[in-house]
């Protein structure tokens, strides 16, 4: 294990940002810690770079490589931060923000001045800024910058890179192409990564492990594919994605519609991913779940179809082009909703 | 607390204010609980006193007054409008800031005795006036400070230390109203003409009404500059006692007599008032803060 | 009709009473100066200079404020740095005593050290069994000096500072720098014109203050006069000319302390609208 973190506990004042968090970061990987804002995986992230000093308690530490950082200061720590909003020196160019961590090394640590600049070149080169060097802060775009801090934060040859929201200032295309760039650079360089993210297309998409963190607490730590079709509970199923809640009464392997004056026993609460549901015009056997359509989008990769039950609450379908081919359902339609894979949470929560 | 430094900076930050602000300050109000009760009173009593006071706190009112009127069509005119020296004017509007108080104290002396630019104009067309006045007999002229002989005084009479104290706060309420005028979101003037407001309307109900908080606070701060202002004044005040004589010339003169008991008692009183204003500034900030999130 | 009253007359009336107003109050004293100290020709203005009182009063007019001013930016640094950058109790309070020094009448800071270091206090008395003097001498007046100007520069570092924040800082520090590093190398270059500005308003106060000088300093010529102590001495004489002349050098370093500010608040305008 690279990277343990053990039992920690932030409080400011009367606020808790974490509660008692464990976490372990595997060797070589890139993992998202994701959530939504305010719940305290930023927190985390800068506690991991000693920017910020957990509650006192005797079983809390850190450990980098088995050894304990937790009273090491974030100079000591030998880790490349990369900050949301940059903070890139506004007064220094490209070249002189990048070699700023081995310009302020002291003695013999301290590479030469044709050392410094091979080694910021080559990682100009990296971020692909060449002839840029002479730039300041304020002549780039915000993707330029965005690579600069990251360059800036490699120069040190960290252990591990740290990196807050990285792609939260930019704009969806910038996003898009930068983020897979960072992909194919960590598989060229392995470092061992952790980014904050609240976005979970892009946590799914790049991390290899991914660590939901709701409230201070981590809800589950597991690889995209684990945490996408297999979430531990409705809180990191609703967060990846769109999810619909049903009330249906099990039935052998299944879950079937029970007209709510017929009702025996009680109903049980299930959840079904969008495109996990099946819409057909007629109800043979009288379990599928009646629904009137309500709006339909075809003007994206999926036919999205937006319903309302019996209820009038609102059930989210995407069907493929192909499928859609065959009913065409229209505005006003009555339609019935199989849902294809159920998924059931023991404890209670609600979306 | 990763930053390194907080420890060395705050000590030295504490010890230096001790030594400079806090301990001096401090002696200030030991030697004041000296005094007992009846002398602080007869001193502050003293009807020489009292004139003093009534005159500062008048003065400092009115001048400030004047400069929130003023101050606020010429913070306005900067910052909404432009004109042939508009950037000039802004950049002079700190002189009274920049320069001396005993330097712009004799050269408003110069400027409002009769034999000056405006000292002159005020005679001529004082005296004028006080004949117009007679030839009617409009006996409501009858002020003060308009006479016969010397027409409208202003150097050596209250309207000169007036003159003073408005020179001295007006940067104060126009430098406190040109972020709050620039600041202003237009979108929400645009919401109220879309609305159907019109300009005045728009002013008097939208604009208006935001800007108070920051005119009343550079009120105050004029006010309260012109309350502790000595330089400027005491060359055009002539220091009559009685008349002209405010009171940082009143404790200077006690000081000069060695009667410091006096003096720290007169000046105790002072002291009140510009912790009051300073606390109402305070105040306001906090509640124009608070309230306007 | 009535929306091009309000269009057109309205600015007109406000900006023609503007023009009026600072021309009277802020543009005739300032010409009034100058017109006074040439009044009696070129020669008159030199022949002020040429006293021996004159350069006493200037020369300890420097003296004064190459004390006052390094001591109160070494504490307006200080002072801002430890505010800025870090949260503790008593932070607010601590803002307000740095603020008290401009509340308090220049008369009265000034009785504050004439009651400190008098014969009558203790303190005070201890100095004078010893043959120290500080009241009606130049230690009194630079003691009354700092304190009048102690405000200047934290006041103008603080809400600067404050704006800035402090990631920089943080990435610096995390990039292996130490505290006086990051300070030379990241927080001053960020911070230089806001430091300018209250290094040069710090010294046009030093250099031009009146009240509290006046009254630790006794006025004793050639020995604790300041340049605006020799003016009020030489304008209680009738020696309108000289004192006038010594005004305009006072007025002079309040012009360059404007045009230095304006420069100032022009630069940081830009390097706000690049960043």
């Amino acid at each position: 294990m690279s990277i343990e973190v053990k039992n920690i506990t932030k409080t400011y004042g009367k606020f808790t940002a974490l509660k008692n968090v464990s976490l372990e970061i595997p060797d070589g990987k890139l993992v998202a810690l994701l959530g939504p804002s305010g719940g305290g995986k930023t927190t985390l992230l800068r506690i991991i770079a000693g920017l910020e000093v957990p509650d006192k308690k005797p079983e809390t530490d850190i450990c980098f490589r088995g050894k304990s950082v937790l009273n090491a200061h974030v100079a000591e720590r030998q880790i490349g931060f990369v900050f949301q909003h940059y903070a890139l020196f506004r007064n220094m160019n490209v070249f002189n923000n990048i070699a700023f961590g081995l310009k302020v090394r002291r003695g013999k640590e301290r590479p030469t001045s044709s050392g410094i600049k091979q080694r910021v070149m080559e990682l100009i080169g990296l971020i692909q800024l060449d002839g840029m060097e002479n730039r300041y802060p304020d002549q780039l775009s915000g993707g330029q910058r965005q690579r600069v801090a990251l360059a800036r934060a490699l120069a040190i040859e960290p252990q591990f890179l740290l990196l807050d929201e990285p792609f939260g200032a930019l704009d969806a295309r910038v996003r898009q192409n930068l983020r897979r760039w960072l992909r194919k650079l960590h598989d060229e360089i392995k470092l061992t990564s952790i980014f904050v993210t609240h976005d979970q297309e892009e946590a799914l998409e790049l991390a290899d492990r991914v660590v939901v963190i709701n409230a201070g607490r981590i809800e589950q730590d597991g690889t995209p594919n684990e945490v996408f079709h297999h979430p531990k509970n409705a809180f990191v199923m609703d967060f990846l994605g769109n999810v619909n809640l049903f009330h249906g009464r099990a039935d052998a392997d299944r879950f079937v519609y029970e007209h709510p004056d017929t009702k025996n026993g009680t109903l049980e609460r299930f959840f079904a991913r969008p495109h996990e549901i099946d819409l057909r015009p007629d109800n043979p056997d009288g379990t599928c779940f009646p629904a009137t359509v309500k709006r339909v989008q075809l003007a994206a990769s999926v036919v999205k179809i937006e319903l309302l039950d019996h209820n009038s609450k609102e059930i989210y379908v995407e069907i493929p082009h192909e499928e859609y081919g065959k009913f065409q359902f229209k505005v006003g339609d009555s339609v019935f909703a199989v849902p294809k894979k159920p998924i059931v949470f023991k404890e209670d929560y609600s979306i | 607390m990763v930053l390194p430094g907080f420890r060395i900076t705050l000590g030295f930050t504490l010890t230096y204010t001790a030594l400079i602000v806090l301990i001096p300050l401090s002696l200030l109000v030991w030697h004041a609980s000296h005094l007992t009760a009846a002398d602080f009173f007869k001193t502050v009593g003293n009807p020489q006193v009292v004139a003093s006071y009534k005159l500062t706190f008048t003065a400092s009112f009115l001048a400030a007054l004047t400069n929130a009127v003023f101050g606020f069509i010429a913070a306005w005119a900067l910052v909404r409008y432009r004109f042939p020296g508009r950037k000039i004017l802004d950049s002079i509007i700190d002189i009274p800031f920049a320069i001396p108080t005993a330097v712009s104290g004799i050269a408003l002396t110069t400027i409002c005795a009769d034999s000056g630019w405006v000292g002159g104009l005020a005679k001529a067309y004082g005296i004028k006036l006080v004949e117009f006045a007679e030839r009617y007999r409009l006996d409501f002229f009858d002020v003060p400070l308009l006479d016969k002989v010397d027409g409208l005084r202003i150097a050596y009479t209250p309207l000169g230390v007036y003159t003073a104290l408005v020179f001295i706060g007006l940067p104060f309420v126009v430098r406190t109203l040109q972020p709050a005028i620039t600041d202003f979101d237009k979108e929400i003037e645009e919401a109220a003409h879309s609305l159907g407001a019109n300009r005045f309307q728009t002013f008097w109900r939208i604009i208006f009404p935001s800007l108070v908080p920051a005119l009343v606070t550079g009120f105050v701060l004029a006010f309260a500059r012109a309350l502790g202002e000595y330089g400027s004044v005491i060359f055009i005040a002539g220091n009559i006692p009685f008349e002209t004589e405010i009171t940082s010339q009143l404790i200077y003169t006690q000081l000069e007599e060695l009667n410091y008991p006096k003096a720290t008692a007169i000046a105790l009183v002072m002291l009140v008032a510009s912790f009051t204003c300073m606390f109402a500034i305070n105040m306001i900030q906090w509640y124009s803060a608070r309230y306007s999130k | 009709m009535r929306f091009r009253i309000t269009e057109y007359f309205v600015p007109a009336i406000l900006v023609t009473l503007t023009l009026v107003f600072l021309t009277f109050f802020l543009v005739l004293p300032l010409v009034t100066i100058f017109v006074e100290a040439f009044s009696k020709g070129y020669q008159a203005y030199l022949n002020a200079f040429n006293e021996e009182y004159a350069m006493s009063a200037i020369y300890l007019t420097i003296f004064t404020a190459a004390i006052a001013v390094p001591v109160n930016t070494i504490f307006g640094v200080a002072a801002a740095w430890c505010i800025t950058k870090y949260r503790f109790w008593g932070r607010n309070v601590l803002i307000t005593i740095i603020d008290l020094p401009f509340a308090i009448s220049p008369v009265i800071a000034g009785l504050i050290f004439v009651l400190a270091f008098g014969k009558h206090s203790g303190f005070g008395g201890w100095f004078v069994d010893h043959n120290i003097e500080i009241i009606f001498a130049v230690p009194g007046i630079v003691l009354a000096t700092v304190f009048v100007t102690f405000p200047f520069v934290a006041r103008e570092l603080i809400p600067l500072m404050q704006e800035q924040g402090s990631l920089e800082e943080e990435a610096a520090v995390s990039l292996g720098a130490s505290g006086w590093q990051t300070f030379w190398r990241i927080t001053l270059p960020n911070i230089k014109w806001g430091l300018i500005y209250g290094i040069i308003l710090c010294n046009a106060r030093a250099m031009g203050e009146f009240g509290a000088v006046s009254v630790v300093s006794g006025n004793i010529r050639g020995e604790t006069n300041t340049l605006p102590l020799y003016i009020e001495t030489l304008y209680a004489s009738y020696a309108t000319v000289p004192a006038f002349a010594m005004a305009t050098l006072l007025a002079a370093l309040g012009l360059i302390t404007l045009v230095i500010k304006t420069a100032v608040e022009w630069k940081i305008k830009y390097d706000r609208s690049k960043g």
